[in-house]
């Protein structure tokens, strides 16, 4: 029986858009430059996103962007070169020398381009682009507008997008990469308002989908982070690379998990645990509270496992404290105003006169979609940037203030990349017949077993289910023993997965369908995390561990490439890291 | 247990709208918007709304949310506490979507003519020279002007909130304005008579019959009506510099 009858074969191969040189999937701050970029080099481009691009989780950033500008005092000798140095030690080595290096020196041209669009930094005094300290660095590096520094660079972004008159779908969630011989034809997904399933067909396909932090449930990131974006590609037939490094920031606020920008600490707050001990002195004497990130998660987690924490009742979790008080409010009103709303809202905390509680939540994926230094990936015509993307430039832990610099600086390159491609094809179709047979295929295996499922399952008992195993078992710390159990649990969970039961019917903004897809694609790349974790028997960066607690350059200085196999295992496999100038040393702070 | 009281409808397969009706239980520090996910999640999957960030940030979740102890206002579902709104930790929470705009489903509306008015506005920097090899110089002073307007997330709040917005489809909106003044303050920009012309008309700033609603409701407590006061005053002193011929 056919519950749902707005699913049908026909609307599939319809194609009411117009065909485009370059669909940019993903309207946040990676999208955004690639569309504009690709514009200009003469492009036909579209943007097409489930969200408003202004509703992109990168509005959320808020501590700021990385370039070496020297505009503050204390960063007079800053460079290209030493932001690039603290990057790769940052990354635990494991990040592209080459890769680093680009993004480092074109860092200060690129925020001057933004700045020239409008965008709103916060200033110093002689009136250039304020800087404040971020983990990890060197110098004062890290280019700020309060702390709501991706509202205004997401704002500014797309602003130019209105200026240059790029078209723009929203509402419309991909589901699917037309790829036949290797080759990305185009796309298919829900156009919600519409409620119905579409096709856009293109030279070539930009995905700049964020990240996947809505497998966890600990997590900083919006509802919207899920790792559909990245299974698109998966499926397709691109590797992950990487993906066993998670990013967990070492303040988020309890109960809600909402980011204190690490900008808290770069103004000079600081951590404390139940004794009112500023405890990162033990763990890192140098860098204290702005060590990089997963030296202070770890630092806190140690500190709560070893009863130095508070205990928070409602779910029994630690957390330990993140102390402004000293900073004063007039600095607070001026530079962190966000950050005081937020626990204002949700805590009803005055930060001004009260500490905050805090514990590390998942907050970014290193890994991603394997891409070059171009975002070029092993299909044709397929591209991907931003936090979906794994270059690799942070290696095995991100420095604070790089990724937004990454969505704009390889942003940028793939959208060229995918001009030049599309502007090859010019004399060939559009879109093969085969590749049409493969789009009716692929609604036969989908979106009929949706439209028929008659199971028991509920999605969001999966979802639940995910996101407690990674939670525990795939954090901060890990252990083989405990990797297994979450292997078996996210293979059990796939298996329960095709008796999932999607009542609610049409596919007009319908959650449950959107719901049941995220979470396939959660599953499948959660898959990818764990397998990852488990075969990388070293700790590296933000993958720490416990039975294996040393770094092993001679083991595992290589990327993790996990390949979607439909009929059984993940396939892995590995390839080596770029290095130019810098080997490997001992990372102290 | 509340009980929350959520507008539906289907333009497609429903004539009029109703309120469906759902037992919540909630805690403290719950929010309204952590209450519709409870309903999708365990009560009925069909329920639409838009969200994001879940803290305030996104513009996604502005609607139209009432209860015992606060008035109806439009305001953002992920940073309302479902405890201000009820009396003695009971009650009902009435929600309906944003006002004047064409609805999709249930509490989804169909923003297109809001960001059709905000972008007939050149809501871009237009700057005169060729810029600098560095940055354009501009005081912590001069920046002082934008800071306001800057922090506008286009939830659409004040827009639905404002009956002249739904008298008139043509409205440019409080929303318009105030970003209008965003790029007018702004030191590094130099269209401002092109930018008082874009507003200075009946579809803008003499639209605007001064109800105040936006300025009440703004969930970022941003002032969109002091920002067309302020739009208004440039508009008459550009005018009698005109008439003195010095414009
Ligand atoms: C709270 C927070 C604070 C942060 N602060 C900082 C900071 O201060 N400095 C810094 O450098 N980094 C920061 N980061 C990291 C940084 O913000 C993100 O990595 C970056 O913004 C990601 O940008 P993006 O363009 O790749 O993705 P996003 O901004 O997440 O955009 C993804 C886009 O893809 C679309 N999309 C997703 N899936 C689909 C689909 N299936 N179909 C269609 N469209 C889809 C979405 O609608 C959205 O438009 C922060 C992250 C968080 C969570
Ligand atoms: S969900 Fe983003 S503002 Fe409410």
């Amino acid at each position: 029986m056919e519950r749902n009858p707005d699913i049908r074969r026909d609307y599939v191969v319809k194609m009411l858009y117009k065909k485009y040189d370059v669909v940019v999937i993903g309207g946040g701050l990676a999208g955004l430059r690639a569309a504009i970029e690709a514009q200009s080099q003469g492009a036909s481009v579209l943007i097409v996103s489930k969200l408003h691009p202004l509703r992109s989780h990168s509005g959320a950033a808020q501590g700021g962007v990385n370039a070496p500008l020297a505009n503050n005092p204390d960063s007079k000798d800053d460079s290209p070169e030493k932001h690039c140095f603290d990057t790769i030690k940052g990354s635990d080595y494991l990040a592209d020398q080459d890769a680093v290096e680009i993004m480092t020196s074109s860092a200060s041209e690129i925020i001057y381009e933004l700045e020239h669009w409008g965008c709103p930094f916060s200033r110093t005094d002689d009136g250039r682009i304020a800087q404040r300290p971020f983990g990890g660095a060197g110098f004062p590096r890290t280019c700020y507008g309060a702390d709501k520094t991706g509202l205004y660079m997401l704002h500014t972004l797309y602003e130019q997008v209105i200026k240059h008159s790029i078209d723009v779908i929203t509402d419309f969630m991909v589901t699917f990469l037309i790829v036949e011989d290797n080759t990305c034809y185009g796309l298919m997904g829900i156009d919600m308002a519409q409620g119905r399933l579409e096709t856009i067909v293109a030279r070539s396909v930009i995905v700049a989908t964020g990240g996947a932090g809505r497998i966890y449930g600990k997590t900083s990131n919006a509802l919207t982070s899920t790792a559909l974006g990245m299974a698109i590609a998966y499926w397709a037939g691109v590797p992950l690379k990487d993906m066993e490094f998670i990013q967990f920031h070492p303040t988020g606020i309890i109960s809600k998990h909402i980011l204190m920008t690490e900008g808290c600490r770069g103004e000079g707050g600081h951590i404390v645990n139940k004794d009112s001990k500023r405890f990162m002195e033990k763990y890192a004497s140098k860098l204290m509270e702005l060590a990089p990130r997963d030296i202070v998660s770890r630092s806190i987690a140690t500190e709560i496992e070893q009863g130095r924490g508070f205990v928070y009742p409602a779910d029994g979790s630690g957390y330990v404290h993140l102390d402004m008080r000293h900073l004063g409010s007039a600095k607070i009103m001026e530079r962190l105003p966000g950050v005081r709303d937020i626990c204002l809202d949700f805590l009803g905390i005055d930060i001004i006169k009260e500490p905050v509680p805090i514990q590390p939540v998942q907050h970014y994926t290193m890994g991603g979609i394997d891409t070059d230094i171009n975002g070029t990936t092993v299909v044709n015509g397929l591209y991907a940037s931003g936090e979906c993307a794994c270059i690799s430039v942070h290696g095995a832990n991100r420095l604070g203030g790089n990724s937004l610099l990454e969505t704009l600086v390889f942003g940028r390159r793939s959208g060229d990349a995918a001009a030049q491609y599309a502007r090859a094809q010019r004399q060939k179709s559009y879109l093969p017949q085969s590749a049409i047979n493969s789009l009716s295929k692929f609604y036969e295996s989908h979106f009929r077993k949706i439209a028929q499922s008659s199971g028991k399952e509920k999605h969001i008992v999966l979802k639940k289910e995910l996101q407690e195993t990674m939670d525990r078992y795939v954090g901060i710390f890990r252990a083989g023993a405990d990797l297994q159990i979450a292997l078996d649990k996210v293979r059990t969970l796939k298996n329960r997965f095709k008796y999932l039961f999607a009542p609610a019917t049409g596919l007009k903004f319908n959650c449950d369908i959107t719901c049941h897809l995220e979470l396939e694609a959660g599953i499948d790349v959660a898959e990818a995390i764990i397998v990852g974790a488990l075969k990388r028997e070293e700790s590296r960066g933000s993958h720490s561990r416990r039975d294996f607690p040393n770094r092993n350059d001679t083991g595992f200085l290589k990327h993790t490439l996990c390949y979607y196999n439909p009929k059984g295992e993940i396939k892995v496999s590995y390839k080596p890291v770029t290095i130019t100038k810098y080997q490997p040393e001992e990372r102290k702070y | 247990m509340t009980e929350f009281r959520v507008f539906r409808f289907d333009p497609e397969k429903d004539k009029v709208h109703c309120f469906g009706t759902y037992e919540v239980p909630w805690e403290k520090g719950m929010t309204v918007l952590e209450g519709l996910w409870y309903i999708i999640d365990n009560i009925d999957g069909s329920l639409a709304f838009r969200s994001s960030c879940r803290a305030a940030v996104c513009g996604s979740c502005a609607m139209h949310i009432s209860g015992e102890r606060w008035n109806g206002k439009y305001r953002l579902a992920c940073n309302t506490l479902i405890e201000k709104l009820l009396a003695n930790g009971e009650g009902t929470i009435t929600i309906s979507p944003l006002s004047h705009l064409p609805i999709y489903k249930d509490l989804v509306v169909d923003m297109t003519n809001f960001f059709r008015h905000y972008e007939s506005i050149k809501p871009y920097l237009i700057p005169s020279q060729t810029p600098p090899q560095k940055e354009f110089i501009q005081s912590p002073k001069e920046r002082k002007k934008i800071e306001q307007s800057i922090d506008c997330i286009l939830c659409g709040a004040c827009y639905g909130s404002c009956p002249v917005a739904g008298t008139n489809p043509d409205y440019l909106g409080p929303h318009s304005i105030l970003k209008t003044l965003r790029f007018y303050n702004d030191t590094r920009d130099t269209a401002k008579k092109e930018r008082l012309s874009l507003i200075g008309n009946n579809k803008g700033l003499f639209r605007c019959h001064s109800i105040f609603n936006c300025q009440i409701c703004c969930p970022k407590d941003l002032d969109p009506a002091g920002a067309i006061s302020q739009m208004k005053m440039k508009l008459i002193f550009q005018k009698i510099k005109g008439l003195m011929g010095l414009g």
